[in-house]
Formats: structure tokens, sequence, C-alpha cells
């Protein structure tokens, strides 16, 4: 079983691949990449001119919410949107019911991918038993089970001395701990970003420095510890001066940022329809300037991946006042669109730094296979069409909930190809 | 029955607009300067009604109104039933302790269950801000907002101006002087988009920890000193604080805040010799304002009610014929 994708651009971070070559896939690895590979009885899929054919997209923070909440997505329903959106790899976080805080669970969660057979999961086990921040979990077996990293995300780990050993203790198994930063008696009952539009609209504030003062803290107990922090959805331009800071002393930390995070502004809020609930998400749409920094920070360097956050709802518990609203919107199927738009077309990135922050950085961040085409690995590989105009269709996504603010949002660059092993599972062509 | 229809307004400020725009009434936020003195030159036609014998005109006969109450409201419920009785609507007045909502049923569920009984009109306290946003993209019928959470309460600001005017004549250029609990107040907000639109000058005065985030952006001038606030004011309208803002750190104890903030007759002697004293109610004599005030000759705070009926009157009236092309005849 062969399959050559001839004709586009490969780029490739990772080895440093980057020109017109031709894929040869074999027994869902990746056999050549070269010029010009004569087709050889392999199947032949011809690619338009200027499609880029990169490692697959990994984003390393979604929430699947099964087992608990399979009315707001599945599994299943969840691997089949992140291929739909050109992801091959997916760390999803332990805020299920139960929560992930067990081997059980995490064996439970590969299972099903397994079965559902698209996009691989990595299950993220939780910090604390329950999340509820006062005992460790048992992270060595839940890391046996096959979890890649931990985090209480969601809620963030309370209390220093609890971030202090979660990181010993996860930094002596090797693996980050993921860190959802906001200081809970700062952030209270906020559902918006603390300043004018908040104010004028009567919502209750979360200042950027909730979230800033935990990246703080946590910066200095990596630093402490030697171990590694990974900062998550980061928000607020204060967070970003303190990752940048720490990096620069050499501390082992790492961040993401949210599309919705250099796209969107509290300004929203106030816009078209007023009180849109699926503007409300955790962290909250900062303003302006927070917006403007991270694009600097996705442009400088800073930035080590871009994550979507999906975190899918019913429509039904999106339906109702603003301050009742569930936190989160999905993120897997409008990222590539968002990320080339408003990055790649807007000059503000490479293509090459388009694929590192979608592939090559989040795999490296979580110490995930993937994230490159190397001769060997299995075929996981997206094939972009970086100036198709797409009209996003919330109605149209495969994920099981369409609670997404770009609806009927225009913008230029689309999937064309998700390959996952070498298996073709999703095309739109 | 004295049937005569009230003497409406041939537009003084109004500059020839006889209608609103929206069907809704959510805010201030959305009504220009003409639409505002609209209501207030509407006002004053449905306040001579209340000095009838017989208070009362056809004008919504055969319309339903429900007052749907989220939240406990005493002055604001009452006022809202006296207006649209005297308008003739039918009215009927849920509060939350006799609804469905405690039984787990969402917002949207209620409304349309209300609206499978075709009200025309929607008069909503709740206690989230933008709840009546999301039940006017909803529903069928015309929404009124009586106040959601920390938003806005517009029929309270059109009062407040309507009673201002009553003594001032206008309302731009005056020295408007808003002290209290800004951060949490609906009033606040309401007031500070009317009376911007209008011209007056603006004046708000609170603890640091009580200043809405943003402030700066609201167009008005802000300070903690009340003598600065109140000095040469034309109004000066209180803000009720809530005894629950002390477990938020917001404010020490009611007696500092009454210290610092309360309304004394001898702070009151900075402001014009012709001052009016303005409060939404309900007052926490001693603690924002000293009784001596509250009760004194600059004090306006009963008018305030009684201008409520016929303010309501109006935004009722003209929401209603929003919707009929005619003008109502008696």
């Amino acid at each position: 079983m062969k399959l050559l994708l001839k004709g586009g651009r490969v780029i490739d971070p990772g080895t440093g691949k980057d020109g017109e070559l031709d894929v040869l896939v074999e027994d869902g690895r990746l056999a050549k990449i070269d010029r010009h590979i004569p087709p050889d009885g392999a199947e032949v899929i011809e690619l338009g001119k200027g499609w880029i054919v990169a490692p697959g997209l990994v984003d390393i923070h979604v929430h699947l919410r099964e087992p608990g909440q399979e009315h707001k997505e599945t599994i299943a329903s969840g691997a089949a949107a992140a291929v739909a959106g050109g992801f091959t790899g997916i760390a999803c976080m332990p805020n299920t019911d139960p929560v992930n805080d067990h081997a059980g669970i995490t064996q439970f969660i590969i299972k099903k991918a397994t079965d559902a057979n698209l996009a691989r999961v990595y299950p993220i086990g939780a910090v604390s038993l329950g999340s509820r921040g006062e005992q460790l979990a048992e992270l060595g077996e839940q890391k046996s089970a096959g979890c890649v990293a931990f985090s209480d995300d969601g809620r963030p780990v309370a209390t220093a001395l609890l971030m202090r050993r979660a990181l010993e203790y996860a930094g002596m198994l090797g693996v980050p701990i993921v860190d959802h930063c906001e200081d809970p008696s700062l952030k209270g009952e906020g559902v918006a970003h603390e300043g004018f539009h908040a104010s004028a609209l009567g919502l209750r504030g979360i200042p950027g420095v909730a979230e800033s003062l935990m990246v703080e803290r946590d910066v200095s107990l990596a630093e402490l510890t030697g171990a590694h922090v990974h900062i998550c959805h980061m928000s607020a331009r204060q967070s970003l001066r303190a990752v940048r800071a720490g990096k620069e002393r050499g501390v082992r930390v790492t961040c993401e940022v949210a599309p919705h995070h250099f796209t969107l502004t509290d300004e929203a809020l106030d816009g078209a329809i007023k009180y849109d609930t699926n503007l409300k998400m955790n962290p909250p749409l900062r303003e302006g300037a927070d917006r403007d920094a991270m694009l600097e920070g996705i442009a400088d360097g800073t930035v080590d991946a871009i994550a979507t956050d999906h975190a899918p709802h019913h429509a039904d518990e999106k339906m109702v006042e603003f301050d009742r609203a569930p936190f989160g919107i999905t993120g897997l199927e409008t990222a590539v669109p968002l990320v080339f738009d408003r990055l790649v077309h807007a000059g503000r990135i490479s293509l090459k730094r388009a694929i590192e922050l979608l592939s090559t950085n989040p795999a490296r961040v979580l110490n995930l296979p993937g994230g490159s085409l190397a001769a060997g690995a299995p075929a996981d590989v997206v094939v972009i069409d970086p100036d198709r105009r797409v009209t996003i269709d919330a109605g149209r996504h495969v994920s099981k909930s369409k609670n997404t603010p770009f609806h009927g949002w225009e913008l230029r660059g689309a999937v064309a190809y998700t390959l996952v092993g070498g298996r073709i599972v999703h095309r739109s062509v | 029955m004295n049937v005569d229809a009230p003497v409406l307004p041939t537009s003084s400020q109004g500059a020839g607009v006889t209608r609103l725009r929206s069907r809704h009434l959510l805010g201030i936020a959305g009504l220009d300067a003409a639409e505002i003195a609209l209501i207030l030159d509407t006002a004053e036609a449905m306040k001579e009604v209340g000095t009838r014998p017989i208070k009362k005109v056809p004008a919504l006969r055969g319309r339903t109104v429900v007052n749907l109450f989220f939240e406990p409201s005493t002055r604001t419920r009452t006022s809202f039933e006296i207006a649209e009785k005297r308008l003739s609507a039918d009215t009927l007045s849920i509060a939350t302790a006799t609804s469905s909502v405690t039984k787990g049923e969402t917002l949207i569920d209620t409304v349309r269950n209300l609206e499978a009984m075709s009200p025309d009109m929607i008069v909503m306290r709740h206690a989230s801000s933008g709840a009546p946003h999301l039940l006017s993209r909803v529903g069928r019928a015309a929404v009124i907002n009586a106040g959601d959470g920390m938003h806005e309460h517009p029929t309270q600001a059109l009062l407040d101006a309507f009673t201002i005017r009553e003594h001032k004549g206008r309302l731009a250029g005056l020295k408007v002087a808003i002290v209290g609990d800004l951060l949490h107040s609906r009033v606040l907000r309401s007031n500070v988009l009317l009376l911007n639109t209008m011209g007056a000058d603006l004046c708000l005065c609170g603890p640091s920890t009580l200043m809405p985030p943003g402030v700066e952006r609201f167009d008005v001038k802000s300070t903690s000193s009340i003598d600065e606030a109140v000095d040469g004011a034309d109004v000066v309208m209180m803000l009720r604080i809530q005894q629950e803002r002390m477990s938020g750190h917001f404010i020490p104890s009611l007696r500092e805040y009454f210290a610092l903030f309360g309304l004394t007759p001898e702070r009151l002697r900075r402001a014009k010799d012709d001052v009016i004293v303005m409060h939404p109610g309900p007052m926490n004599r001693g603690v924002e304002i000293d009784s001596e005030v509250a009760d004194g000759p600059y004090s306006v705070i009963l008018e305030q009610v009684s201008n409520g009926v016929a303010v309501r009157m109006a935004v009722l009236y003209l929401l209603a014929g929003h919707d009929s092309a005619e003008p109502l005849k008696a």
C-alpha cells in the first residue's frame, strides 16, 4: 500500500526540509521525501500549487468531555473534529467527570481513542486527586498508563506547596506540568476581562494580573525545582513578560496561546450580539494591548505553541444569561484558517513558523511522537491549501458542539488532507 | 370614565422625533438625545393623567404586559404595575419565588412558555447583566429592561432626568455629582449614558475600590473626594451601598463609609443654593445619606418615585405605538 503526495511544498521545521518535494508513504510510514518521486505503483495524490505538506498538527490543549459529558463531545467526535482541523495528535485535559486522576480512566480514554482510530489522543492526567488541590494523584501510575503530562486545568493549583511538589515529582518522571494560571481570589466571580467593556456591560471583571501572578509564581517554582512548567492558554501581556523573563534566565518554561486570544478582544462583547456567550471563555478575551502582546510573542518566538483550548459545550448550556454560561469555545476546526489568515497572510509570521507553532513545538513541549516528517516515522501528515477562502460554518463542524464565535468569518487557509498513519482520515478538496 | 387622551408633546427638544427606533428598551445605550427628549416630553403628558380624578386612559387597552421580576423589587414593580393599569393594559406580575425558575427552568424556557400566551410586552428585572438582551433575541414581545444585574436600569435614569428637568428646566450644562457604589450600580451606568448624551457635566465619586475599572473611558470626571464632587453641584445623586460589600473587602465598615462618603448637611453646603438631592432607593439612612438631608428641603427623593409612574407610562406608550403605525387616540 503506497501513497504519493505529489507537487506540494514540504515544510518541516523539525528536519529543516522546505521545498517542492514529493512525499511517499509506504505501509503507513514516511518512506521517502524527495524531488520528483516516480509513482511506481503508488496511488498518486496531485496537490495544488502552493499547497503545504507538513507534519500532522498537534493540539496540546483540548477537552474531549468523555467520560461524563458525552452530550458535549466524545473522544470519537473530538478525534473526528481534530482530523477535520488538520490535527493528527491531541492532548486531552483531565477535567472530565470523573476527573482523570487514575490509571483506569487514562486506559479508558486510550481505549476509546483506539476504537475511534482517527487522531492520536494523549491523555493529560490530573495533578491532584479530583483536581481538588489537596493530594497528589498517582502520577507515576498515570504516566505508565499513558499520561503525557499533568494538569489541574480548569482549576488552578492554588497552593505554592502543591505546585512545588508536583513539579518536583513530575520532573522525576520526565513530564511537564501543564499550568492553568489563575489566582482564585482575584478571579472571584469574574466572567470577563476587567476593564472598560466589562464595566460598561456590568460584568464582573477578571484582571490580567489574576493570571500573571500565578505565572510568576510557577516560573519561580520551575526555577527552584529545575522542572518543566508549561503555561496554558496565555492571555495577559504581564504573563508573556513573566515567561520571557523566565526563559531569559534559563528556566524550563514553555507557553501556548489560543487562537481567540490573538484574534479577538473584549470589545467584541459589546459588538453586534451583546453578551454573546460564545465570547465567554477562561481566560477571557482581553484588551487590545494584551492581544497585541500575544501577536508579538508569537512572532518573536517567546510563544512556543498555538493550542486551541477546544472546549465544547451544548447549545442549551450556552443559551443562558452571560454570567451563568459555562466558559469555553470550540477550536479544533477553526485553528488553521485563523492562523493562516491572521498570522501568515497578515505578514506576522512565516509559513515555517506557523508549522512550528502548530506541530513541531507542541509535540516537543509534551515529548510526543510526531511533529516532524522524519523518514521511517508514522505518516501523520497535514496538507494545507493556504489560499483557499473559507467561510466558517459552525453548523457543518464535526465536533458535537458548535460554540464558536467565528461562525460566518471569512478567512483564507484550509486543511485539504489529513493523514494519520498513512491513512487519509480527512479530505476536503 | 374620563377617556381623554393625554395631551401629547409636539416635540420641544425632540426635533420632530415622534417614535422610538427600537421596539425594545434594553438600556439608555442606543437612545439618542431626541429619543430621550421624546420620552421625557411624553412623560409630562402622562404625569397630567395622574392628576385627574380618574387616572386612566385607554391607550394600551387590549394589550397584555407581563412584569417578570427575577429579583426582589417593590418600588420598580409597583411603579410599572400602576403605569400599566393607568394605560388600561392587562397586566400580570410574576415574582421569582412563585415562578418555575425555582424548579430549574431556564430563562429561555420560562419566556417561551409566557410567549405562548402572547404578551405584547415583557418588563423584566434580572440579576444577570444582559438577560433582557437574551430575551429580546429569542422572544416576540417588546422587552423593557427594569434593571439587569450591574448593567442598566433605563427607566430609573429617565425618571431621574425627568425630575431634574422639572426642577432645573434643562439637563445640558448642569453639574451632577453621583456618589456611592459606582462599581455595582446599574443606576449609575444608565445615568452616565443619559446625562452624557444630554450634555450634563458629570462627576462620579466613590471609594477607589468601588470605582469601575476603565472609568476614565466613561467620559466623566471621577474623584474619591465627596467635597470635590459636591462642590458647586446642581444635582447630587446618592447611590445605595450594600451591606455585603464589606465581605468583598470593598469597604472596611459602614461607619467609615459614612464618615468618608456620607452626604451630610455640612457637605451639602458646598453645592449650589438650589441643589436637589436624589436617591434611587432603597435608602440606607446614616450610611450613604444623613436623614436630615434625605428628609430635608433639597430632597426630591419622593418626587422621583411619583415621576417613575409617568415616565414608565411614557415608555410603555411609545413602545406600544411603535407597533401600531397610527397614533393612539381616546
